[in-house]
């Protein structure tokens, strides 16, 4: 049992720091700030949720998952928000999806 | 294992920092700071069973919330700022 909870720990902490991974390099090499923000959602959401189960199974039943409970219920409640005020302010400011990639002539109108 | 994912999470974070230096409009050096927040909260949670000091867990979640009140900060003031700035311009045409 003891052994099968760390296998699935090391694969969801693993898959945790892939994901992030991907989302930071996302991050740099999208063209747009719109498709930037669909590559860190990656990291907020998947590489979060991952990485602090992973943890949380390595933890047991203690006081430490519970503060991993409220770190990653937190975690999934702003970093929507924050997602959100962040397009609403750049879309009020002007700045206009497909900006860049409307250039190359591949994306629709 | 863990040492994987602090290394992952410190790629991660120099990226974004790079994305910060980068980055062509405030929107994007926004983004890329919050993304650097929410990576220091998964960091200082793996180095809390890393080191096994489970008391950075409560330094993860008070960075957890000043991240996301900065970030709100922030927009806000770069909000009133462009409104301040558009009405100035209306004003003097």
């Amino acid at each position: 049992m003891a052994t099968l909870l760390d296998t699935l720990s090391w694969v969801l902490l693993t898959l945790g720091g892939i994901s992030v991974l991907i989302g930071g390099i996302g991050a740099l090499r999208m063209p747009d700030l719109y498709t930037r923000m669909h590559a860190a959602s990656v990291t907020d959401s998947m590489g979060a949720i991952l990485v602090l189960i992973g943890i949380m199974l390595q933890a047991g039943w203690s006081l430490a998952t519970i503060k991993l409970v409220a770190i990653l219920l937190f975690l999934l409640l702003t970093s929507p928000t924050s997602s959100n005020a962040l397009a609403s302010a750049a879309l009020l400011a002007g700045t206009r999806p497909f900006a860049e990639t409307r250039q190359d002539g591949k994306a629709p109108e | 294992m863990y040492y994987a994912v602090t290394i992952a999470t410190l790629v991660t974070m120099g990226l974004a920092l790079l994305r910060a230096v980068l980055g062509p409009s405030v929107y994007d050096r926004v983004l890329a700071v919050n993304m650097f927040g929410t990576k220091t909260v998964l960091l200082l949670s793996v180095i809390a069973f890393l080191y096994g000091r489970p008391d950075f867990l409560d330094l993860a979640l008070a960075y957890a919330l000043i991240n996301f009140i900065g970030v709100l900060a922030v927009l806000e003031f770069f909000r009133s700022r462009s409104l301040r700035r558009s009405a100035e311009r209306g004003g003097g045409q």
